[in-house]
């Protein structure tokens, strides 16, 4: 039997209180926009609703405290295939035992969730570093991700500490919307294709100015004689020079 | 911002490179609501350098002006290079605009001595406190406790900045004396000891009545350079460790020499000792982290490290009596001492055992290196390989694993820097 949700953390949740109310352990859980069509599977689609996803949320608190659930969303987050089964597993699991098995990391489903929550705490962390501001005519801070994983329900909170007096906006280019702080936080979505790269001519001429000083900066810190460019490459993985100023062209 | 900036910019950030000490962890400071930044006590690099140096903070100095000669130093009086000085608006200008595009946390800022060491450090503090209180700047501001410098300066600078550092730079009083003739341990040790009882004063203090000032709470660091001199890896680690205990240093940063200076009064080396460094940085982790004493680590027979080997397997490797370890039953001190395993496997471990005997499947999915650990420990399906102990057998066969490198992760972790610079 496949579960079919629609993609939501909380169609998840729903899709797990379903189980337990049918009294049927699905063979798949899988978001609509992934779901193909086969002749011979049986398909139930899940409702998503908010009493039911709170009362697995709330559940699973109880067992196994906020920490449990924190790890369950953020493994969410990750978008990665099989990921639901895994998170269902750790609810099963969960409710079934008496004790706390949020650390049982002999089982090797729940230490697979914790190696996830890892890769996904990295991600967090490298966009704390990498997200760059560019100062835009209107008077924005402007930055364009593209994140490995669905990071940016996560980052929301360190820039808000970080920068609360200016307006500003992070863009995740391929997941297509992103948060924007005026005052206070929002998520916010632009139509198709755009803010991909940002023109030039929209930028304020002290910015370009502070890229090219950022730029010499990198350049001069520089030490030839230690050159070490594998190591570079791993602290800054090309697919996220697309953004970076210290390392695109021009 | 006009090409002159620029221009200064290229020489003072190259002259202040061979600074190691990049961190921006250990200081916390709230950002308020109309202000600019924080300190998250995390640290960030925001990138790395093409030799895979963190670059987490806007590392510049003042100035490259300098009445010392210091033979290791490239801003030395003697050396022929173009100088350069910035303003404090510069400064103040760049690290504000720096930090709001999210390039660094914060400033590192260093200088030769121009005039005096009062008039310089005068300079140093301004930069600090007109961040803070212009502009309203919480996030990582690092200063450079210059030797010599005024105890009221000092004090000024510990309001505003979440760390000081004064640079010993050279191990011994002896060598420094030869290669850098105007200065001596009594100048650098007296800012280091001022410093040392005013955060602790501070942090009491702060316990009683909160609303009570920060002061450095970042802590002070130094560095040493090594392998200009001839001092041994158990000289300096005894000196780090003295100044851990007595000076309560958060860091003491080691900087393997680069030969760039052509200062007679300095050996010619055709590198710099890069593997040497990062045993030094490996064997002060020990210290900090892991309770190993300086002895446990050096000794009468063994006064260098290891080269070859990390100084955790070379310290298993010379106390057989101690292995193996029952990772099942062991303290956590004791798991730690493991070759091959970290602190995270083995908080994972004492976690994990509560739901049972551990066996070596759940140890490798766990994450410890198994190639190395397996010499050292027992666990429940599994007996303790017995090769007699033979330390010679076991050190051969792990350095024969070509894949084995001495504990992975660490050579990144602590960005090996290098040396130089700066009063
Ligand atoms: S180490 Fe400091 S005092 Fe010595 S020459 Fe360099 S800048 Fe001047």
């Amino acid at each position: 039997m496949t579960f079919v949700y629609d993609a939501t953390y909380e169609g998840l949740l729903s899709a797990i209180f379903e189980s337990y109310r049918l009294q049927t352990i699905p063979l798949r859980i899988v978001a609509e926009d992934k779901h193909q069509k086969s002749l011979f599977d049986q398909v139930v689609t899940i409702n998503t609703d908010d009493t039911y996803s709170n009362r697995v949320k709330k559940g699973l608190e109880k067992k196994c405290g906020k920490q449990a659930s924190n790890l369950i969303y953020r493994c969410f987050l990750s978008e990665k295939p099989g990921i639901e089964m895994l998170i269902f597993h750790f609810v099963r699991t969960a409710m079934k035992h008496e004790e706390n098995v949020l650390q049982n990391y002999r089982d090797e489903q729940i230490l697979q969730l914790h190696q996830i929550n890892k890769q996904i705490g990295r991600e967090v962390h490298r966009m704390h570093a990498f997200v760059r501001f560019q100062e835009t005519k209107d008077g924005m801070m402007t930055s364009l991700i593209n994140p490995d994983f669905n990071v940016i329900p996560l980052i929301g909170k360190h820039f808000v500490d970080r920068y609360p007096a200016f307006e500003w906006l992070i863009y995740d280019t391929k997941r297509r919307y992103g948060i924007h702080y005026k005052d206070s936080l929002s998520f916010i979505t632009f139509g198709e294709n755009q803010h991909r790269y940002l023109a030039g001519e929209v930028l304020t001429s002290a910015e370009n100015q502070y890229q090219q000083l950022w730029k010499s900066y990198f350049r001069a810190v520089d030490i030839p004689e230690r050159r070490n460019l594998k190591l570079h490459v791993q602290h800054v993985p090309k697919r996220y020079w697309k953004y970076l100023i210290e390392k695109s062209e021009a | 911002m006009n090409h002159r900036v620029k221009e200064k910019l290229e020489i003072l950030a190259d002259a202040a490179k061979y600074d190691v000490s990049c961190a921006s962890s250990g200081s916390k400071r709230k950002n308020t609501k109309d202000g600019l930044g924080n300190a998250t006590g995390m640290g960030i690099c925001h990138t790395y350098t093409q030799d895979g140096r963190c670059v987490s903070l806007l590392k510049i100095l003042l100035t490259n002006h300098c009445i010392f000669d210091c033979a290791y130093c490239v801003s030395r009086r003697s050396n022929d290079i173009k100088r350069a000085a910035f303003t404090v608006q510069e400064v103040v200008d760049l690290t504000i605009n720096f930090y709001k595009r999210n390039y660094i946390e914060g400033l590192f800022l260093s200088s030769g001595i121009f005039k005096n060491v009062d008039y310089t450090m005068e300079r140093l503090v301004r930069i600090a406190k007109k961040l803070r209180e212009e502009h309203k700047f919480n996030g990582y501001i690092h200063l450079k406790a210059i030797p010599g410098a005024s105890d009221e300066l000092i004090h000024e600078a510990g309001l505003y900045a979440d760390r000081l550092s004064v640079n010993l730079e050279i191990p011994s009083e002896q060598s420094l004396k030869k290669v850098a003739p105007e200065k001596d341990y009594a100048t650098a040790y007296k800012p280091m000891n001022y410093l040392s009882e005013a955060i602790t004063e501070y942090k009491k203090e702060k316990k009683v009545i909160k609303s009570a000032p920060k002061f450095t709470p970042g802590g002070q660091s130094t560095q040493l350079v090594i392998g200009a001199t001839p001092e041994n890896d158990r000289h300096i680690l005894n000196l780090a460790d003295s100044l851990y205990q007595q000076q309560n240093l958060k860091r003491v940063y080691y900087s393997g020499y680069i030969p760039i200076s052509d200062d007679n009064r300095l050996p010619v080396l055709r590198q710099a000792p890069l593997r040497r460094e990062n045993r030094l940085y490996q064997a002060d982790w020990l210290m900090r982290f892991y309770k190993f004493k300086v002895d446990e680590i050096v000794d009468d027979n063994n006064p260098n490290l290891d080269l070859d080997i990390d100084p955790k397997l070379a310290y298993a490797l010379r106390n057989p009596q101690f292995f193996p370890i029952d990772v099942n039953i062991a303290d956590y001190e004791w798991i730690l001492r493991i070759p091959g395993i970290g602190a995270k496997s083995a908080k994972k471990i004492i976690a994990a055992r509560r739901f049972g005997k551990l066996r070596q499947e759940h140890l490798k999915k766990i994450g410890i290196i198994w190639k190395r650990a397996k010499y050292f420990l027992t666990c429940a399906d599994r007996d303790f390989i017995n090769l007699g102990f033979q330390p010679e057998a076991i050190r051969a066969q792990i350095l024969h694993n070509p894949k084995s490198k001495s504990k992975p992760g660490q050579l990144n972790l602590f960005a090996p820097t290098p040396t130089l610079l700066t009063t």
